[in-house]
């Protein structure tokens, strides 16, 4: 199952029995795993094995629906994150997230990326510039829209949407960011144009991603993590899960045979 | 026809996909033809059943527009605009009523506003799903349908007689905000309601807290939407009479307000009064059609800016 042997020195997140309900279902059931740092860890497996509602924990943004429950621990830097060190607002300015659907606001392109920082508290102007330009261009956006950053983000296409969220989101300085499909609404090229963004975040970043594609996964990811009805069925080293899987699910699974 | 062979259909359904295929059946096109003719006269006679409906009401209001506007010719001028009130039904204007009015408005805008939209944003953002809560939104949606005049008994209890403001201008300006109160608050509601919540969920997740969300981005979006309501709901302040009346707003008055407690008098009371009048002298009917026609210019120049605001403002996702 878990490759313990490959333990990691310093994982960015450690989750420790894990489960999770939603009112009397159980969504996820004892997940343990570790993400290590400035790595893109893939989540794949069917729809409604748990995998959306796994990312999601990892900010809290779960606790957002009134009914759910949680058990067991999530160790994010060697602090759990449910504890009172540490407030959801600034777990959440420092693991961020990018969903499933681009969800700009509709205000100016520029007001979208700063919207971060200046809830944050930041007045500066030349600042927030110097912040807003910084983002985009991490973003690989800066070229195509650095002559309207005053027009409204719903002018922009799907694609530029979602670079303009990842924008948004890496505003706020995360070391942690949180994709949840990313691409699924999205053509091939935006699509490629989003996972290439990856590669290169990943550099600086710690990179979460949950995938309906395994290709997807396949193409990016180093760790790919396999869940199935709420359990978390294999997780190791991606080119190992696509070549050699241990579990026979997880073979299933990748090579089509259901899902 | 389909009904006598539906059943055989069913049958062979079960056996296998290409059966079903060749069960296909066929409609008769000779007798289809004649139920579509039979259906298009149907349709066609639906459509003149809801034309005479429709301009049933249209015919009303024309018919009303017609007489108020003729009684009002040769007296709606604008010495009626800027004169005093008065006996004599030559010497009346009515700059005293419009300024009564607008001293309601002063009162009526800031006050429903700021309760309705905290209360809006409270029992949408922050009230948890609870029993208490929906007990709290089946009231105000109760208190919107309330009868006028009941609130004007509450006015004249609380405001007038318990807080000693008698019929003064803010007397009557907070009867009538409890009036609207409840549409603005249900109107508020939807407005918040209708905001995306994957707009709330990406503030959320940049670490904003609940006050950042609703201040940054729920209300700017909800904006069109509370402003659309509340012009509605000021429209339907400005003309209610049946609170004032129960109020006590004394029947004439010479002097203009120029204080929220001072005594007044409003438009639609206003109307009312030189109506009852007519008994006595027949010419305040032409003074009670001119100021018909005054309140019915503000209420339609209202709702166009409602519906400007609502068709140029409203984001679209």
């Amino acid at each position: 199952m878990i490759n313990e042997e490959k333990v990691l020195s310093k994982p960015i997140f450690s989750v420790n029995d894990l489960s999770l309900w939603y009112g009397e279902e159980q969504a996820l059931k004892k997940i343990n795993l570790s993400i290590a740092n400035n790595q893109v860890t893939a989540i794949i497996g069917p729809s409604g094995c748990g995998k959306s509602t796994f990312i999601k924990t990892l900010n809290r943004m779960v606790e957002n629906i009134p009914i759910v429950k949680v058990d067991g621990d999530i160790l994010y830097h060697q602090k759990s994150v449910f504890s009172n060190e540490m407030s959801v607002e600034e777990l959440r300015t420092r693991v961020g997230m990018v969903f499933q659907k681009p969800n700009p606001f509709p205000k100016s392109i520029y007001e979208n990326v700063v919207y971060g920082p200046k809830i944050h508290g930041i007045k500066d102007k030349y600042l927030l510039m110097e912040i807003a330009e910084n983002s985009l261009k991490r973003a690989a956006l800066w070229d195509e829209v650095k002559d309207r950053l005053k027009k409204n983000a719903l002018s922009l296409s799907g694609g530029q949407q979602q670079r303009l969220c990842i924008a948004r989101a890496l505003a706020v300085s995360p070391d942690v960011l949180l994709m949840d499909e990313p691409t699924s609404a999205l053509d091939p090229i935006a699509t490629g144009r989003i996972e290439d963004l990856i590669l290169d975040l990943k550099q600086e970043y710690t990179i979460v991603i949950v995938t309906h594609s395994m290709q997807q996964a396949a193409r990016i990811s180093d760790k790919t993590a396999f869940f199935l009805m709420g359990e978390l069925i294999e997780y190791d080293d991606t080119q190992k899960i696509f070549s050699n899987p241990t579990n026979k699910k997880t073979e299933d699974y990748i090579t089509g045979r259901f899902g | 026809m389909f009904t006598q062979r539906q059943p055989s259909i069913r049958k062979k359904a079960s056996i296998g996909k290409l059966d079903l295929i060749e069960a296909a059946p066929k409609l008769n096109i000779e007798i289809n033809r004649n139920r579509i003719a039979r259906r298009l006269i149907l349709n066609n006679s639906m459509r003149i059943v809801f034309l005479i409906a429709t301009s049933l009401g249209i015919v009303i209001l024309a018919i009303l527009l017609y007489r108020i506007i003729t009684d009002s010719i040769g007296w709606l001028n604008l010495d009626f605009l800027r004169g005093n009130l008065s006996i004599f039904p030559e010497r009346a204007g009515i700059k005293g009523v419009i300024i009564g009015s607008v001293w309601l408005m002063l009162i009526v805008i800031p006050v429903t506003l700021v309760l309705g939209v905290s209360t809006a944003i409270y029992l949408e953002e922050y009230a948890a799903e609870s029993r208490f809560q929906t007990l709290i939104k089946v009231n105000i949606s109760n208190l919107a349908s309330v009868p006028s005049v009941i609130f004007g008994l509450l006015g004249l209890a609380v405001f007038g007689r318990m807080l000693n403001l008698g019929s003064s201008i803010l007397s009557g300006g907070l009867t009538l905000s409890l009036l609207v109160l409840p549409i603005i608050v249900v109107a508020s509601q939807e407005a918040i309601k209708a905001v995306p919540g994957f707009l709330r969920e990406a503030s959320y997740a940049m670490g904003a807290d609940k006050w950042m969300t609703v201040r940054k981005v729920v209300l700017p979006v909800a904006l069109p939407g509370i402003l659309t309501g509340s012009i509605l709901a000021m429209s339907r302040a400005i003309g209610e009479t049946a609170p004032l009346v129960v109020l006590g707003i004394p029947t004439l008055i010479l002097r203009i307000p120029n204080s929220v407690m001072d005594d007044f008098t409003a438009l639609p009371i206003q109307i009312y009064y030189w109506t009852l009048d007519t008994v006595l002298t027949r010419e305040y009917a032409n003074l009670a059609a001119a100021t018909i026609v005054v309140l019915l210019a503000i209420l339609f120049g209202m709702n166009a800016i409602a519906i400007i605001i609502r068709n140029k403002f409203e984001t679209k996702f």
